[in-house]
């Protein structure tokens, strides 16, 4: 049985209904919230600030770090317990490895940027919607930047290539490949690949070919997310 | 900031506050919003002014203890997170957020909120047990007050999910349309003392200059259920008077925002 | 053929194209790479000349020798003391730099400025490091007392003050408070209850519609008659 028609009726290249807010979190430098499907992801961008303990800091440039935690009731099966996981340390330090490629900290050396990021709801694709919305607090929070990141997951769901896998799609009876990926916009370079399932060489290609118009996708929401919040339109 | 703090003394001594509200009035906006979270059996989020908390509850089934065989349970954890506020860092909760846990817990479980027999599924073997975690997203002042507020209403909103009849397992992805046994509608408000007065819903800024504050949990009919001083000034026993009357009268106010 | 694809003053996200061709060079917070220059913040395009800059919407204040800022005693050290600017970086006031009085060896210095107080200060030095040295010397530079102390995004500085101060002046008069605008974006105020509180929710409001036209305008009318 071939994956002919996705389990939700999306088209093959279609994603997830997508929406962003940036400056939610009034306390933070910047924040964002980032939705796709069922996943929710809140991030807020404290600093740059001073970096204790001081053996860490950095006089060339801020250190970024990121801080991944999905909320205890976030999963989709039982309460997950509060405090950090082998998982959460593995995301944070793959988030950021994918924001670095922009961000540039060389005028706030000794500093750091803190990212934290909480998820009060799951459904697949948790470090892409984190990701997404980390760069749009990042830009929020005045972060010099010389470019968005956008990420989605892409993967082959019983021989047919989709984007934006859900949790049913990710969990399909057959072979499965799953690969969260994050792009720069402008050069679609790519700056987060993992990828857990089973595919062949040229179906990664292709893949990789379809996560391109799915980033520009994702872009344009975080694009509108920051216009819309320094838009004169938008006070009242 | 300590000269906003000098003035927010002065000022309580003159009736006024920082931000030109009452003594008795809250902060707006004020909303609460349930079923934030599908993975969820009940969630809520709550903002009050610019403070935001979400609670979320699961459900599982359990052993009941052995002293209470016939009941189920309830567990409430509160996380004050580094991403609500520059002042919280990761790790292990601190001793703020634990008191907030508990006197949230103590506001629930003590006014029997939850009829514990009725979430028991076999005696001696199989019962619900219920836990509710709060997450704060933005911590801007009254954080016993909101994290109530988003736990009631979290309660309110949840709902049993589907077990399995044969094996027993639970279908987290499916939800009943059976709630939980809610037998009263307890909340907290907190009461803090600033220069000889007493001001409910203080923000940030006004939380650092108190001197005591009264929490005090009642349910719709004024009974209370917890209670917990906190500060290091004393309170009279007028005052404890004055601030319960004021605490009935504001979970009064509070429910009203929650039933809309 | 050069071509300007964003028009002045329209809102920009990093990474976007600003103009395409050699024709224009990158100014303030935008970068060149081949033949288009990009925008590297959030903020606004100004075009002078071939020049595109791009004036942030928000972000980190950046210290520049001769701003006054609004800072807190965090310390007290053997030759002066640390003031934090609400930065990644504090700064010293050196003892000598503080008062234009004589102050002796051994005195306490928590009898001038404590812990926790709240200072105008102007800064005379930072280097490449983001070591700041402040001053105390000059007039309107003082400790402050009373009155309450205002956080904004340090971007809209120059939108509280306005054209030659006409916005802080216009706030002053309708408020009947004293103002000082910190460049690090910490606003002090000082009056009447009633009158910090208007100014308060002024600079608050003028901090939400900086880039509204006519702002002077509409805060006129916000602000009323006189006190």
């Amino acid at each position: 049985m071939a994956y002919t028609k996705r389990l939700d009726d999306r088209q093959n290249d279609e994603l997830r209904p997508m929406s962003a807010k940036a400056g939610v979190i009034p306390n933070a430098d910047g924040s964002a919230s980032f939705i796709a499907g069922k996943t929710t992801a809140i991030v807020a961008v404290y600093g740059p600030r001073e970096l204790f303990p001081k053996f860490k800091q950095n006089p060339k440039k801020g250190l970024l770090r990121c801080h991944y935690a999905m909320m205890p009731f976030s999963g989709s099966g039982e309460r997950i317990r509060p405090g950090t996981s082998r998982r959460a340390q593995e995301i944070s330090m793959v988030m950021e490895h994918a924001l670095l490629p922009v961000i540039d900290l060389k005028e706030f050396p000794n500093s750091v940027v803190d990212v934290y990021i909480q998820l009060p709801q799951t459904d697949a694709g948790t470090r892409c919607a984190a990701i997404s919305a980390a760069s749009i607090a990042l830009a929020d929070a005045g972060i010099p930047m010389k470019d968005m990141i956008s990420s989605v997951a892409v993967g082959q769901v019983d021989g047919t290539i989709v984007a934006d896998l859900s949790y049913g799609e990710e969990s399909y009876p057959g072979i499965v490949s799953d690969i969260p990926i994050a792009m720069t916009h402008n050069t679609k370079q790519v700056t987060l690949l993992q990828m857990d399932g089973e595919i062949t060489k040229e179906d990664l290609s292709k893949a990789l070919e379809v996560a391109k118009p799915a980033m520009d996708k994702v872009y344009e929401v975080q694009m509108k997310a920051l216009k819309d919040k320094f838009s004169v339109e938008n006070k009242k | 900031m300590i000269v906003n703090q000098t003035t927010i003394k002065e000022l309580a001594g003159k009736k006024m506050r920082i931000d030109g509200r009452k003594f008795t009035e809250y902060r707006t906006p004020i909303t609460v919003e349930t079923n934030i979270s599908w993975t969820a059996e009940g969630s809520a989020r709550v903002q009050l002014g610019e403070t935001v908390v979400m609670a979320g509850v699961k459900l599982s089934l359990e052993k009941p203890y052995n002293d209470t065989p016939d009941q189920g349970g309830i567990m409430i954890n509160a996380e004050l997170t580094p991403l609500s506020s520059s002042e919280y860092e990761s790790g292990p909760p601190g001793i703020k957020a634990i008191e907030l846990s508990r006197v949230t817990d103590r506001g629930i479980r003590e006014a029997k909120a939850i009829d514990m027999k009725q979430l028991c599924v076999v005696p001696g073997e199989k019962a619900w047990f219920v836990i509710i975690d709060i997450v704060t997203i933005n911590d801007a002042g009254n954080l016993f007050d909101v994290a109530g507020l988003a736990t009631l209403a979290a309660l309110k909103a949840a709902r049993f999910p589907v077990v399995d009849e044969e094996t027993g397992a639970i279908d987290y992805k499916k939800k009943t349309d059976k709630p939980l046994p809610l037998t009263k509608e307890p909340l907290p408000v907190t009461v803090y003392k600033i220069n000889g007065n007493l001001l409910v819903d203080p923000t940030a800024e006004e939380e650092k200059v108190y001197d005591a504050r009264l929490t005090v949990a009642t349910d719709e009919k004024g009974t209370i259920s917890a209670m917990q001083k906190g500060g290091e000034a004393p309170l009279s026993t007028d005052e404890i008077s004055q601030m319960m009357d004021m605490a009935q009268e504001k979970a009064t106010f509070l429910r009203g925002v929650l039933d809309k | 053929m050069s071509e300007l694809l964003k028009k002045e003053r329209e809102i920009v996200i990093p990474g976007e194209i600003l103009a395409k061709g050699m024709d224009f060079l990158p100014g303030e917070n935008s970068y060149r790479e081949n033949d288009n220059i990009y925008s590297k913040a959030l903020g606004l395009v100004y075009v002078s000349g071939r020049v595109i800059k791009i004036t942030p919407l928000s972000g980190p204040y950046i210290p520049m020798v001769g701003d006054r800022v609004i800072g807190r005693v965090t310390d007290i050290t053997m030759t002066g003391w640390r003031i934090n600017t609400g930065i990644a970086y504090s700064g010293i006031l050196n003892v000598k730099d503080a008062t234009t009085r004589f102050i002796k060896k051994g005195e306490d210095l928590s009898k001038i400025i404590a812990i926790g107080d709240y200072v105008i200060v102007m800064i005379t030095q930072v280097t490449s490091q983001r070591l700041i040295d402040f001053s105390m010397r000059d007039p309107g530079l003082k400790k402050i007392t009373g009155g309450r102390v205002i956080k904004i995004n340090s971007h809209k500085v120059p939108r509280i003050i306005g054209k030659q101060a006409s916005m802080v002046t216009l706030l002053r008069e309708k408020t009947g408070c004293d103002i000082t605008v910190g460049q690090n974006g910490r606003v002090w105020i000082r009056g009447t209850p009633e009158g910090e509180l208007k100014a308060a929710r002024a600079i608050k409001r003028i901090e939400e519609r900086s880039h509204e036209s006519g702002l002077t305008k509409s805060m006129e009318t916000f602000l009323g008659g006189a006190q």
